[in-house]
C-alpha cells in the first residue's frame, strides 16, 4: 500500500487531464462521471490506506513512498550542502485525517456540484479545476518534505484563483482571484524564507529529518523562533488569518461549492496543518506558538464580530470561517494540537454542510445572496431547512452535535493557558451563535420578503445536491464521537482523536528517530508529561463546559425570538448604535485602509520607479547620446574652424604676405635706391644711439 | 562520435543562409519553408549533444573538440568545444531557432528573403558565442551577431525602431569594446608571463591560479562586466532592452529575450568566475547588490506598463536578477539554479513574446488596454498563456520554481562576511535572498495583473471579437515550450546531472575551496552527525 500512495493525488490529476483535454468534447454526465468517478478511487484508496495504517503499532504508524529525485543531490561536499528533494509521499496519523477530510468531503462536494453546476457555461473547466484542486491539496498534505508540501501549496492557490475567478468575465470575480493569489503570495514569501532558513541550519527539506534535530535540541531558539514565526506568516495568508485574512471574504464570488469545499472545509486549513505538522518547531519556540495563539484569538473576535453586520448569506459564513480558523489556530497556540485537527474536522463538516446548503437557498432563489431578500424559507425548502438546523446546532456547540466536542476541548485548554485567551473564545462563542441565529432567522424563520418572482420559482434540491446535504448532516451530528474528551468518557471509547493523533504531535516521537531506539516512541510517549487533566481536575473542565453550552442556548434563544417575528427590533437596535453597526457592516473599512495605505503606496512606488527609470536611468544614456553627438558638433567646428582654419590661415596669410611683398618689387631703380638710402640712415642712426 | 558536429551546428545556418540568396524574391513561402527545414535540421543534428552527453566530465568534452590555426601571428586559434554548461545553452538556441523561424511565416510579408537570411546568421553567431574557446574567435562570432539583429529590429521592428536599433547597437557595442579592452589586457599578461601569446581559453583560464594576477584582474573585471552586465542586462544598464523587445520583430524578441541576455550571464559563469575568481570574490556584494537591485526594480517598473511587451521585457530585468543573484552565492546551489534559471527565462520568457506575437499579429497594438476578455475568444491561448504566466512566476512544478527556489537556496548560504558596508552599517549574507523573495511576491503581481486586463473580464472592445483563437502552426511551436516547462519542473534531473560536475568545478575555481567563500567562512561547528533519520530506518 505504501507503494501506491503516489496514486492518491496522481488520480484526481488524471481527471484534470482527462476533463481538462478533452472536455469540450464529452458530454456533461461523462465529464461528471470522471470527474467524481476520480475522486471516489482517490477515497476508496485512502481508506485502504488509512485502515492499513491503523493495523500498525501506536507508535509506528508511518508510511512513506519515495517516488523519484526531483532535484537530484548534486556533487557539493564541503559545509555548502546541495539542494536535494526528492518526491516523498508520507501517510502518518494526521495525514491519514486529512486525507479522509479531504477526499470524503471533496467527493460529496463533486457529486453537489453536479446538479449545482448544471446550467453554468463551462462546466467541463469547472470539474477539471476542482480535480486539479484535489490532487494539489491531497499533495499538500501527503508531501512528506517542505518542497512537496508547497507543491500543494501553491497549487491548491492557483485552483483557488482559477475557481474564485471561474466567471472571470465579471470583474468582481477577477479581482477577487487575483487578490486571493496576491495576498497568499505575500504569506508565501515568509513561508519560503522560513523553510530556506531551515534549509541553510539543517541542510535538507524534509519534515522527518528537521523534526528530529529540533526535538533533540538543535537548532538556536531564536532561528527556531524565527522560522516559526515565518511559518506561520505562510499559515496566515492560506487560512486567511490577521493581517492577511482580507482575500477570503471577497473570494465567495465563485461557486458556492467551490466555496465549501476549498474555502471552508479543506484548503483554507491547510495552513492548521501545516503548524500542526511541525508541532515539535513550534514547541521548541514558544514565543512564536504564543503569537500563534494571540493572532487566532485576536482573529477568532475580529471575523466574528464582522459576521454580525453582514447581510450576504455567503459573507456571514466567509467571517465564521475566519472566525472558526482562528479557533483552530489558538488550539495550536496553546499546545492542544489535536484539538485543532479535531475542530478542523468537525468544522469541515458543519461548514461545508452550511455553505452547500446556502448554496442550495441561493440556487432556489436564482442566484439571490442577499438575506434581507430572503425570509419565510422553513416551510418551503423543508431538506435544507433541516440540514441547516444541523449545521447551525453543530457551529454553536449544542450537545451532543459534532462542534459541541471540539469548541469545548479547546475553550478549557485554552483556560489552562490563559484566562484571558479563554475569555476572548468564549465571548468568540456567543457571537458565533448569535450570528448563525441571525442567518436562520433571516433566511428561515422570519415572514418572507421575497420578492413575487423569486417566490414563483422557488424549488427545493435535486437528488444529486440533496444527499450530499444528508451526508454532512449526519455527520456534523456525530462527528464529535469522533474525539469524546476523557473527561466525558472518552477513555472508554475505542478510538478518540486524541489518541490516534498523539505520536505524532509528540516531539519523543521524533527524537526517537535520531537515537534509533526500537519503540522509543511509546517509550517516550508513556513518559510524557500528561494532558493537563490531573492538575485542574474535571470540576474545572465540566463547568467551563456547562457554561459554554449554557451560554450558546441563551443567545440562540434570544436570536430566535429577535429574528423570528421579522427586522423591526433589528432596525430598532441598529438605528440606536448606528455607528457600531456601520463599523461591522464595512468591516473596520480594513479594504479601504489596505488600499490606501499598501496598494496605493505600492503603485505610488511603481509609478515612481518608472518615472526614475525614464527620466534618470534611461535619461543618463540620452545625456551620453547627447554629450556625444554634442562634442561631434564641437569637433566639426573645431575642424572647420580651428584644424582647417589654421591650413586655410596659413595658405590666406602666405598669399596675403606675398602680396604684400609683391608691392615692393615694383622694377622701378629709384624706388631701390631711396630704400638703399633711407636703409643707410636708418643704420647710421642705430650705430650713433648705441655707442 | 562528435567530431565536427559542433562546427556543422554552427554553420548549418549559415549555409541555409546562402542558399537562400538564390531563392528567387517572390517565392515567399518556399523561402519560409527552406528556412524552416534548415533551422529544423540544426534543431535535429544538435540532439545528439544533448542525449548522449557524458554528465562524468567536469570540464570539456574532448569528443567535441575542434582545434585549427587561424592567425598563427597573434596567437588565434579555431577552437570549438563544450562543456555541460554551454551544451544546455547551445540546445536553447537551436530550441529557439526553430521555434522562431516557425513563428515567423506569417507575420513577416515584406522583404522575407533578407529576413530570414538574417535570421539564420544570427543563429550561426549565437551558436559560434557559445562554442568558442578562443577568446578571439569569441570575439568575433560576439560581434557578428550584432548586425543581423541590428537589421531584424530596424527594417522589421515596430514604430520606434530606428531608434531601438541604434541604442541596441550602440549600447552593445560599447560594451563589447571593453570586453575587448579586457581580453586584450589578459593577452599580453598571460603572454608576458608565459612566453606564450595566445586566446585559447584553456590556457588563458590557468590565470585564475596565479596570485600576482589579482591587481589586473580586478581592472579586467570591471572591463568583463560593462560588456556582460550590458547584455544582461543588469540595473543600470537596461535601458536599452526594453525598446529593443518592444521594437522588434517576435522572432527577434524571442532570439533577444531567450538566447542574447543569456550571452551576458554566460559570460560571468564562463570567463569572470573561473578565470577572475579572486576579482569575483571580493565583488560579489557589489554583484548581488545590482541583481537584488534589478529583481526588484524591474518588478515594480513592470506593474505599471501600459504596453504588453514592454511589460515582458521589464520581468526580464527582473529574471535575469535572480540569475545573477544565483550565479555570484558563488556556491553549488547557486550556480545550479542561476544556469537552469537562464534556460528557464528562455523558455517562459520566450513563449511570452510569442504569445504577445499571436496577438499583435491578430490586433496589431500591443497596448493591454486594447485587450480584455480573449479567454472567451480564444480558450487554447489562454490555457498556455496561463502556464507560462504561472511558470514565469515560479509556480512549483513548473520549470521557474525550480530555478527560483535553487538559487534562493545557494543565496541563502551566503555567508554573512559578504556584505556592502556604508557609514558602519552592513548588508548582507542572507539579506540578499531574503530581498531576492520579494520577486516572487512582486512577479505575481504584474503578471496576474497582466493576465486579468487582457485575458479576463468583458470583450467591451468590438474589434477583439474578430479574434480567432491559436492556430495548429501557433499551437505547434508553443506545445514545445509548455513541454518544457513540465518537464524542468517536474523531472529536471537530467539537467542537474549535466550541470552537476562542471557546476562542482567552477565552483572550486571561484572559491579555492568547495564552499564558495571558504576563504572567509569563519570555523563553525561540523556539520552534525547522523542528521538524516532515513540512515537509521
Amino acid at each position: 500500500m505504501a507503494g501506491l500512495l503516489w496514486l492518491i493525488p496522481v488520480l484526481p490529476a488524471l481527471g484534470f487531464v482527462v476533463n481538462g483535454l478533452l472536455g469540450t468534447r464529452l458530454s456533461k454526465k461523462a465529464v461528471s462521471v470522471v470527474a467524481c468517478g476520480v475522486v471516489l478511487a482517490s477515497f476508496v484508496l485512502s481508506a485502504l490506506a488509512v485502515g492499513q495504517l491503523a493495523g500498525m503499532d501506536q507508535g509506528a504508524r508511518y508510511m512513506e513512498n519515495r517516488l523519484a529525485a526531483w532535484i537530484p543531490a548534486v556533487d557539493a561536499g564541503g559545509s555548502s550542502p546541495g539542494l536535494t528533494l526528492d518526491w516523498l509521499f508520507v501517510l502518518d496519523p494526521l495525514s491519514a485525517v486529512m486525507i479522509l477530510i479531504v477526499t470524503g468531503v471533496g467527493l460529496l462536494i463533486h457529486i453537489y456540484s453536479i446538479g449545482y453546476m448544471w446550467e453554468e457555461t463551462g462546466y467541463w473547466r469547472y470539474f477539471a479545476y476542482l480535480n486539479l484542486f484535489m490532487a494539489m491539496m491531497l499533495t499538500l498534505v501527503l508531501g512528506g518534505s517542505f518542497a512537496v508540501m508547497f507543491v500543494g501549496w501553491e497549487g491548491v492557490g492557483l485552483c483557488s484563483y482559477l475557481l474564485i475567478g471561474y466567471f472571470y468575465w465579471k470583474t468582481d470575480c477577477a479581482d477577487a482571484g487575483r487578490k486571493a493569489f496576491i495576498t497568499n503570495r505575500i504569506g508565501d514569501l515568509a513561508f519560503v524564507v522560513g523553510t530556506l532558513a531551515l534549509f541553510a541550519a539543517f541542510g535538507t527539506l524534509e519534515f522527518r529529518p528537521i523534526l528530529a534535530s529540533v526535538a533533540v535540541g538543535q537548532g538556536s531558539t531564536f532561528l527556531l523562533t524565527a522560522v516559526a514565526l515565518c511559518l506561520f506568516g505562510g499559515a496566515c495568508g492560506k487560512s486567511a488569518q490577521i493581517p492577511l485574512y482580507v482575500w477570503l471574504p471577497d473570494a465567495m464570488a465563485g461557486p458556492t461549492p467551490v466555496s465549501a469545499l476549498i474555502h471552508a472545509a479543506t484548503m483554507v486549513t491547510a495552513g492548521v496543518y501545516m503548524v500542526c505538522r511541525l508541532s515539535p518547531l513550534f514547541l521548541a519556540a514558544p514565543a512564536a506558538l504564543a503569537v500563534v495563539a494571540i493572532v487566532g484569538a485576536a482573529t477568532a473576535l475580529f471575523a466574528a464580530t464582522i459576521g454580525l453586520a453582514q447581510n450576504d448569506i455567503k459573507k456571514v459564513l466567509a467571517y465564521s470561517t475566519v472566525s472558526q480558523l482562528g479557533y483552530m489556530f489558538l488550539a495550536a497556540g496553546v499546545g492542544a494540537f489535536s484539538a485543532a485537527i479535531f475542530h478542523l474536522t468537525t468544522h469541515a463538516f458543519f461548514k461545508a454542510l452550511l455553505f452547500l446548503g446556502s448554496g442550495a437557498v441561493i440556487h432556489a432563489l436564482h442566484h439571490e445572496q442577499d438575506m434581507l431578500k430572503m425570509g419565510g424559507l422553513k416551510g418551503r425548502l423543508p431538506v435544507t431547512y433541516k440540514v441547516f438546523l444541523c449545521g447551525w446546532l453543530a457551529i454553536c456547540g449544542i450537545v451532543p452535535f459534532a462542534g459541541f466536542f471540539s469548541k469545548d476541548e479547546i475553550l478549557w485548554r485554552a483556560f489552562v493557558w490563559s484566562p484571558a485567551i479563554w475569555a476572548v473564545a468564549a465571548v468568540t462563542a456567543v457571537l458565533t451563535a448569535f450570528y448563525m441565529t441571525r442567518l436562520m432567522g433571516l433566511t428561515f424563520w422570519s415572514p418572507s420578503r421575497m420578492d413575487h418572482h423569486a417566490e414563483e420559482h422557488l424549488h427545493e434540491v435535486g437528488p444529486s445536491m440533496k444527499w450530499p446535504l444528508v451526508a454532512l448532516a449526519v455527520l456534523s451530528v456525530v462527528g464529535g464521537f469522533l474525539s469524546v474528551p476523557s473527561a466525558l468518557g472518552g477513555d472508554l471509547m475505542p478510538f478518540t482523536m486524541e489518541r490516534w493523533l498523539e505520536p505524532v504531535f509528540e516531539p519523543a516521537t521524533y527524537a526517537a528517530l535520531l537515537h534509533g531506539e526500537v519503540g522509543g516512541a511509546e517509550a517516550a510517549a508513556a513518559e510524557a508529561p500528561q494532558a493537563p487533566h490531573a492538575e485542574h481536575g474535571a470540576a474545572l473542565e465540566y463547568g467551563l463546559m456547562a457554561l459554554a453550552l449554557v451560554l450558546a442556548a441563551l443567545t440562540m434563544r434570544f436570536g430566535y425570538g429577535f429574528y423570528k417575528d421579522g427586522l423591526d427590533r433589528a432596525a430598532a437596535v441598529r438605528r440606536r448604535f448606528s455607528a457600531a453597526y456601520d463599523l461591522l457592516k464595512n468591516k473596520y473599512w480594513v479594504d479601504e485602509i489596505y488600499d490606501a495605505a499598501v496598494i496605493q503606496s505600492f503603485y505610488r512606488l511603481c509609478r515612481a520607479a518608472l518615472t526614475f527609470d525614464v527620466r534618470v536611468v534611461d535619461g543618463a544614456v540620452h545625456l551620453v547620446r547627447n554629450l556625444t553627438v554634442g562634442s561631434s558638433y564641437l569637433s566639426v567646428f573645431w575642424d572647420t574652424w580651428v584644424v582647417d582654419g589654421m591650413v586655410n590661415l596659413t595658405g590666406r596669410s602666405i598669399r596675403r604676405a606675398s602680396g604684400l611683398l609683391r608691392r615692393l618689387q615694383t622694377g622701378l631703380t629709384q624706388s631701390y635706391a631711396s630704400a638703399m638710402v633711407f636703409g643707410l640712415f636708418v643704420l647710421i642712426c642705430v650705430y650713433m644711439y648705441v655707442s | 562520435m562528435f567530431q565536427g558536429l559542433l562546427s556543422l551546428i554552427c554553420y548549418v545556418p549559415l549555409a541555409g543562409a546562402l542558399l537562400i540568396l538564390f531563392f528567387p524574391k517572390d517565392s515567399k513561402k518556399g523561402i519560409a519553408y527552406f528556412a524552416t527545414a534548415v533551422a529544423a535540421i540544426d534543431f535535429a543534428i544538435s540532439l545528439p549533444l544533448f542525449l548522449q552527453w557524458d554528465t562524468s566530465l567536469a570540464g570539456f568534452d574532448q569528443r567535441t573538440f575542434e582545434r585549427f590555426d587561424w592567425i598563427p601571428s597573434i596567437g588565434a586559434q579555431y577552437v570549438f568545444g563544450l562543456d555541460g554548461i554551454s551544451v544546455l545553452f547551445v540546445m536553447l538556441t537551436t530550441l529557439l531557432g526553430l521555434i522562431s523561424v516557425l513563428s515567423s511565416w506569417s507575420a513577416i510579408t515584406e522583404r522575407v528573403k533578407e529576413y530570414y537570411i538574417f535570421l539564420l546568421v544570427l543563429q550561426t553567431g549565437m551558436l559560434g558565442v557559445f562554442m568558442s574557446l578562443d577568446f578571439f574567435l569569441f570575439y568575433v562570432f560576439w560581434e557578428v551577431m550584432l548586425v543581423p539583429m541590428y537589421f531584424l529590429i530596424g527594417i522589421w521592428g515596430g514604430a520606434n525602431k530606428l531608434y531601438a536599433a541604434i541604442k541596441f547597437f550602440l549600447y552593445t557595442l560599447f560594451g563589447s569594446v571593453l570586453m575587448l579592452l579586457g581580453i586584450l589586457a589578459v593577452y599580453f599578461y598571460y603572454g608576458a608571463q608565459t612566453g606564450v601569446y595566445t586566446f585559447d581559453y584553456t590556457q588563458l583560464v590557468t590565470l585564475g591560479a596565479d596570485p600576482e594576477f589579482f591587481e589586473l584582474s580586478k581592472w579586467i573585471f570591471w572591463a568583463f562586466f560593462i560588456g556582460f552586465a550590458i547584455k544582461v542586462p543588469m540595473f543600470p544598464f537596461h535601458t536599452w532592452l526594453p525598446d529593443a523587445h518592444t521594437e522588434a520583430p517576435t522572432a527577434g524578441s524571442v532570439i533577444l529575450a531567450g538566447v542574447l541576455l543569456k550571452m551576458g550571464t554566460y559570460g560571468f559563469v564562463r570567463f569572470n568566475l573561473p578565470m577572475l575568481p579572486e576579482a569575483s570574490r571580493l565583488y560579489a556584494p557589489y554583484m548581488l547588490a545590482l541583481a537584488v537591485v534589478g529583481i526588484i526594480y524591474g518588478a515594480l517598473v513592470a506593474m505599471v506598463q501600459r504596453d504588453w511587451k514592454k511589460l515582458v521585457a521589464y520581468s526580464s530585468v527582473s529574471h535575469l536578477g535572480f540569475c545573477m543573484l544565483g550565479v555570484f552565492a558563488l556556491n553549488v546551489n547557486g550556480l545550479n539554479g542561476g544556469i537552469l534559471q537562464m534556460i528557464n527565462h528562455g523558455l517562459s520568457t520566450g513563449a511570452l513574446f510569442l504569445i504577445v506575437g499571436i496577438v499583435y499579429e491578430r490586433r496589431h497594438t500591443r497596448m493591454i488596454s486594447e485587450y480584455g476578455g480573449l479567454s472567451k475568444q480564444m480558450p487554447v491561448f489562454a490555457a498556455i498563456f496561463m502556464i507560462i504566466t504561472m511558470s514565469s512566476i515560479g509556480l512549483p512544478a513548473l520549470n521557474g520554481f525550480i530555478g527560483e527556489f535553487t538559487i534562493l537556496a545557494g543565496a541563502f548560504q551566503i555567508p554573512s562576511t559578504v556584505a556592502l558596508s556604508f557609514m558602519g552599517w552592513s548588508v548582507g549574507g542572507k539579506f540578499w535572498a531574503v530581498c531576492g523573495v520579494s520577486g516572487i511576491v512582486l512577479g505575481a503581481a504584474y503578471m496576474l495583473w497582466l493576465y486579468q486586463r487582457t485575458m479576463f473580464g468583458g470583450l467591451d472592445n468590438p474589434e477583439n471579437l474578430k479574434m480567432t483563437d491559436c492556430n495548429t502552426r501557433e499551437v505547434i511551436y508553443l506545445v514545445p515550450l509548455v513541454a518544457c516547462c513540465f518537464w524542468i519542473g517536474l523531472y529536471p534531473k537530467p539537467f542537474f546531472r549535466i550541470l552537476e560536475k562542471p557546476v562542482a568545478r567552477l565552483v572550486e575555481q571561484v572559491g579555492g575551496g568547495r564552499t564558495g567563500y571558504a576563504h572567509l567562512a569563519a570555523p563553525g561547528p561540523a556539520p552534525a552527525p547522523a542528521n538524516d533519520p532515513r540512515a537509521v530506518e
